[in-house]
């Protein structure tokens, strides 16, 4: 793994030591539920700080962070007011205008190096980024002031990791990924947006163990991102035996065969959607006779379209 | 006179901008700015049809869903693809999913700290809460409940890291709930996390996931082993459980919020509403809607028939080239791009935002449940009427009242109820038509090099009228045009000076303070902005003038 991504040592570089940063590892343990030999931490956690936790949002949808608020263990109201100090995230923030602004000023000038910045979307760089701005000022001035102030930089959905849908061809805006556009190292929650539960699980990852998980050569935690869909597909007994739906709608979708001739792409595309499935459990593409789409994909809109058929 | 410039506007999906000139503590003038371009519609181009719906999707995550809706439609209505019933009640049966996500979010996450004080819930005492709770909610709580939600927000406070409370204008004369009915509601600000996660379960039942459903497509959905009796009958438990939730809490809230808040009735209205109509519970359309489609005219509780040919789209104050309005049919979209866009900084006496001034007839319109619930009222819904009437009785206020920013966060707490309630009855035909054998979901079609076409793909959504339009040559799409609710709502000024719905709703509202001005914040979220699809209608590499016919 990338020496980068070992927080403790960053923290410890700005000034911040490892104790501080075990104290709110134990805070997380208690609230988490996680297990008991967490309990000497917990004590010295009473007087721990929640850890800020800046969410900026750029070239997007909103997509991804509506995905987080649909997590349930823990549930998302408990991660934004116990677990974690959520100072700046437009979508469920108080603070408007000038004094939005301000909040995120101070979380950059005071805590130095100690927040951790999510980042949602993608960043426009065509005409100096003028295609997207906050507060007159442009997106990739401000994924820059925030994201080389932080302790890390969490990237969510395919956009911030990739580009995703406004850098899809002929990419009108020049629109680019957070690494590409600032030059700095992210993890990369790729995805469509990502599944909660893989967002939560490498939150808890950081503040738990100290460090980022470790990541493919996409900078796709492995954790979730190691799994091709294909080879935990529910439907991949009827590949093998070549049973296929051919036409939406027919014998072969009543009876759940494989996507692959209406276009799945579940065989170039890593996740683990046919594991921890959507919204607690309740379903997945393929579980609602949809192809996948490979929307965990570097370059999907392009790379895997046209969706519904064939990749020859 | 003061200008004031609320940028970033928080509780709201994109980024919007708002500016307003303040004279005697009113606002005098106002500018809405969308401040992002995405430029969906020029990736749209050259792409397989099929893929339109999702990669429309895309346009918003919050309203996640209804792009793909109409994305399918307008394919459907260029090809002449007739879907079959189960199909047209999935689609409904997960709408409505949506919408009960949708609407309540927008009440306690979006909109509900501009009426809500957190700060003075600390000064509530339990036991009144409870009886508060017991008086007015059909959920109420105990003392119990109350001295730990009370512990918890007091030990937040103290810790000095207020997280997303930080910074807001707290203590604004203008905040009139007792402290009680404030506890009361951080309650169910937080319940409602929960509420929502479970709506958006519901409609990953037959839509595989949410945000960005898939179980979609032109012809019709994907499921069809999926409709058996296991996944009908917890999408029956669920929703009996969101319409207890609506009931007992959403609707309880929303008047008892208004109790307080009388004075907003006769603040931020407009005159002229606009709504295509959806729901679809025949072949026929728009016959058939539930909830009809039509126009309310010049405050006029009237219907007016919408004849969707008239739309127009205005650049004058956009950052497009152009000088007369035009139809989305054949709209022109010039966007002022490098030196000549002077770095897409508002300037409120020329050009100042990515959104272009959708017009109807000329008129400015608004759209959304507002416009929904008017156009219902009088266009036959029985359900809407029984619903407006009651709680404008329980009001004490007369119909005048509902065109106002407190009528429109009440219709969409009533269009919500109403639209939940039909759930049950869609469900109810959706077993009907199984149990007759008919388990047809999709309707088979050709689409290869010779296809040609141009359809209209429109669905009243969360925030209002939605259209695509879309023209296919050759088998691939030629090009797209979204006209969205929130350019409806948003949009600015046109070429006669006719301002957008949220700015005219913004004149005449008084600001006590310009360093804090909460009161813009309330008008601005009870449309319920959502900017990333309002801001990419637009071609910027090509000065095509597109071709498009309107059904
Ligand atoms: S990755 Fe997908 S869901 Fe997330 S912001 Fe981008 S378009 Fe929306
Ligand atoms: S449905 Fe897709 S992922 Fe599943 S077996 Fe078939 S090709 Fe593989």
């Amino acid at each position: 793994m990338d020496k980068s991504f070992d927080v403790p040592e960053r923290l410890a570089v700005k000034g911040v030591t490892r104790r501080d940063f075990m104290k709110f590892c134990g805070f997380m343990a208690t609230v988490l539920g996680l297990p008991l030999s967490f309990a000497p931490r917990i004590a010295e956690a009473v007087a721990a700080k929640r850890p800020t936790v800046v969410w900026l949002q750029f070239a997007e949808c909103t997509g991804c962070a509506e995905s987080f608020i649909r997590t349930t263990y823990p549930w998302a109201a408990d991660i934004v007011l116990d677990v974690l100090n959520v100072a700046y995230f437009e979508t469920i923030m108080a603070a408007a205008g000038d004094q939005a602004e301000q909040v995120l000023d101070d979380v950059v000038n005071k805590e130095k190096g100690k927040y951790i910045a999510i980042m949602e979307g993608a960043i426009p760089t065509k005409d100096n980024g003028v295609y997207g701005q906050i507060h007159g000022k442009t997106f990739l001035e401000i994924a820059k002031k925030v994201g080389q102030n932080a302790a890390a930089v969490i990237c969510v959905g395919n956009c911030a990791c990739s580009g995703g849908v406004q850098a899809a061809a002929p990419n009108p805006t020049g629109a680019k990924s957070i690494a590409e556009a600032t030059g700095l190292k992210t993890v990369n929650l790729n995805g469509c947006p990502p599944n909660a539960d893989n967002m939560v699980a490498t939150v808890v990852h950081f503040l738990l163990l100290g460090k980022l998980p470790a990541l493919d050569d996409k900078g796709r935690p492995l954790f979730a991102y190691q799994y091709l869909i294909h080879d935990n597909c529910e439907r991949r007994g009827h590949f093998e035996n070549e049973e296929f739906v051919k036409e939406f709608g027919d014998e072969g979708a009543a009876k759940g065969w494989c996507l692959y001739k209406v276009g799945c792409k579940g065989p170039e595309t890593h996740n683990n959607c046919p594991i921890i499935k959507w919204n607690q459990g309740t379903n997945w593409p393929i579980g609602a006779g949809h192809p996948c789409i490979g929307c965990s994909e570097p370059g999907f809109w392009d790379n895997m379209s046209p969706f519904y058929v064939q990749k020859s | 006179m003061a200008r004031v410039v609320v940028d970033p506007i928080p509780r709201i999906e994109g980024h919007l901008r708002i500016e307003v000139e303040i004279q005697n503590g009113k606002v005098k003038d106002a500018w809405s700015s969308g401040t992002l371009f995405r430029g969906l519609e020029i990736i749209l181009q050259g792409r397989d049809p099929r893929d339109a719906h999702l990669l429309t999707q895309r346009s918003c995550g919050v309203c996640t869903l209804v792009h793909s809706l109409a994305g399918v439609r307008a394919v459907e209505d260029a090809l002449k693809i007739q879907i079959p019933p189960n199909a047209r009640i999935v689609r409904n049966l997960t709408h409505a999913a949506q919408n009960m996500h949708d609407h309540p979010v927008h009440f306690y996450q979006l909109c509900a700290l501009d009426w809500v004080d957190v700060v003075s819930a600390l000064k509530a005492e339990p036991g009144k809460t409870a009886d508060l709770s017991n008086a007015v909610s059909g959920r109420p709580q105990s003392k119990k409940y109350y001295e730990g939600l009370k512990g918890k927000l007091k030990a937040f406070v103290d810790s000095g890291q207020l997280g997303p409370f930080a910074n807001a204008y707290w203590g604004h004369p203008d905040y009139k709930l007792p402290p009680e009915a404030n506890l009361m509601a951080v309650g169910h600000y937080l319940d409602n996390l929960r509420q929502q996660v479970h709506a958006a379960q519901m409609t990953a039942i037959w839509g595989a996931k949410n945000p960005h459903l898939q179980g979609h497509l032109p012809g019709g959905v994907t499921v069809i082993q999926q409709l058996d009796a296991d996944r009908i009958a917890h999408y029956l438990y669920m929703l009996k459980e969101q319409i207890a939730f609506i009931e007992e809490v959403y609707i309880p809230d929303l008047l008892a919020v208004a109790g307080f808040y009388k004075h907003w009735a006769k603040i931020g209205g407009n005159k002229n509403f606009l709504a295509f109509g959806d729901f679809a519970e025949g072949d026929k359309e728009p016959e058939t809607f539930y909830f009809p489609r039509g126009a309310i005219l010049n405050g006029e509780l009237k219907l007016a028939p919408v004849d969707v040919s008239k739309i127009t789209e205005d650049v004058s104050h956009a950052w497009y080239e152009g000088d007369k309005p035009l139809h989305p049919s054949v709209g022109e979209t010039k966007p002022l791009m490098g030196d000549a866009l002077k770095g897409a900084k508002p300037d409120t006496n020329g050009k100042y935002t990515w959104l272009k001034a959708p017009r109807y007839e000329d008129k400015v319109m608004e759209v959304g449940p507002l416009a929904q619930c008017l156009v219902s009222y009088v266009g036959g819904n029985k359900e809407i009427k029984e619903n407006v009437d009651g709680a404008l009785k329980k009001l004490q206020v007369g119909p005048d009242a509902l065109f106002s920013t407190l009528g429109r966060l009440a219709a969409r707490g009533i269009k919500c109820l109403v639209n939940a309630k039909r759930a049950e009855k869609w469900t109810m035909d959706l077993i009907e038509n199984i149990k007759k054998g008919d388990t047809k979901t999709f309707t088979s079609y050709k689409l290869d090099e010779s296809t040609s076409g141009m359809g209209a793909g429109l669905a009243d959504v969360a925030r209002g009228s939605l259209g695509h339009w879309i023209n296919i040559e050759k088998g691939k799409i030629k090009n797209y045009q979204q006209v969205v609710p929130s350019t409806w709502n948003l949009g600015p000024a046109d070429a006669k000076g006719q301002k957008g719905p949220v700015e005219n709703a913004l004149i005449g509202t008084p600001v006590a303070d310009p360093k804090k001005p909460l009161e813009i914040l309330r008008t601005v979220h009870s449309f319920d902005p959502c900017i990333a699809c309002a801001v990419h209608v637009i071609d910027p590499h090509t000065n095509e003038v597109y071709k498009f016919r309107v059904s």
